[in-house]
């Protein structure tokens, strides 16, 4: 589908490995400035008595402030809240600004995901092994559990570990992949039906009511994929921090 | 029957196992507002769970999507 087209602006090649500024680059280019721009001018006049626009960015920030803390303790606040609110930030602004007509989404592609989701592993691993060393294991462990089921949960676990960053990836991805192409193929119903005379015209304006609806749900999906994806990082994140359950 | 045919048909049957995650998902928000209208005070502050529930179990029918869509665009 065409919205779904990488279209390569400035061509470049790192020993056979693409790196072109594309559309998709474009995209979460703008979302980050955007989102950086909006911030800093937001919260520039620091003013006891909030403005509007500072509003919206204190309360963004403390939406995502209590998320990580009741997911992952003071401890992890004090040491993932700017990375989580930077993936959330990250992540809204690209699947928001995609839900504009003619505007390519990042987050629908799934090497975008992807690489969020394999940064998210990393940290989880780097942090856990650096702060727990061996006992970072025990995540594979879980207390309590009698010892002649223990290997079968032990296999589980160790199963479930390295399919979050899949699950992760994969659920962003599809949710705003499938949303999109709903939408197309809810829309594509408009033309078709009023191609079949007078009554295909007034029959046109269900599929046209369903698609305005389903933009609705897809503006809600936006916000909630990111939020979903910042949730599921603070617990896998808490997990790295105390690995016993 | 041929390759092409039968790469349709498992992409239709794989679709089947979104069955589970519409299940599962209705029975979380169900379960969640049976409790909430119990005790709306504590609804709140489980709201976070709520969600981390909704994709645990949404990402079981995402992979039976997966499945469809590799079936239908990469085998």
């Amino acid at each position: 589908m065409h919205q779904f087209q990488i279209e390569r602006f400035a061509p470049f090649d790192i020993n056979g490995i693409d790196a072109s500024f594309s559309n998709a680059s474009l995209m979460m280019v703008a979302g980050a400035g955007l989102a950086t721009l909006f911030m800093t001018q937001a919260m520039a006049p620091k003013a006891m008595v909030p403005g509007r626009a500072q509003v919206v960015a204190e309360g963004a920030y403390n939406f995502i402030h209590s998320m990580v803390r009741d997911a992952s303790g003071a401890e992890g606040v004090k040491k993932f809240f700017p990375f989580v609110f930077t993936l959330f930030i990250f992540i809204f602004m690209a699947n928001m600004l995609g839900m504009f007509p003619y505007f390519f989404t990042p987050t629908s592609q799934i090497v975008v995901t992807a690489t969020l989701a394999l940064i998210v592993f990393a940290t989880v691993i780097i942090v856990g092994v650096t702060k727990n060393g061996f006992k970072f294991l025990k995540l594979f462990a879980p207390s309590g559990v009698p010892i002649y089921i223990l290997w079968f949960v032990i296999i589980i676990e160790i199963i479930s570990f390295f399919s979050r960053p899949l699950s992760h990836a994969v659920r962003l991805w599809a949710n705003v992949f499938a949303g999109h192409v709903l939408l197309k193929v809810f829309a594509s119903f408009v033309p078709m039906m009023a191609a079949a005379g007078f009554v295909g015209i007034l029959g046109s304006i269900l599929p046209l009511g369903m698609t305005v609806a389903l933009y609705a749900l897809e503006f809600l999906v936006a916000f909630l994929q990111a939020y979903v994806f910042a949730l599921l990082t603070c617990i896998y994140l808490n997990d790295a921090l105390h690995p016993g359950h | 029957m041929d390759a092409e045919a039968a790469k349709y048909i498992g992409a239709g049957l794989a679709c089947l196992g979104m069955l589970g995650a519409a299940i599962g998902v209705g029975n979380i928000f169900g379960s969640f507002l049976e409790g909430a209208m119990r005790n709306p005070s504590a609804a709140q502050g489980q709201f976070g769970n709520l969600i981390f529930g909704f994709a645990v179990t949404e990402a079981l029918g995402i992979f039976s999507l997966l499945i469809a869509l590799l079936l239908l665009f990469v085998v």
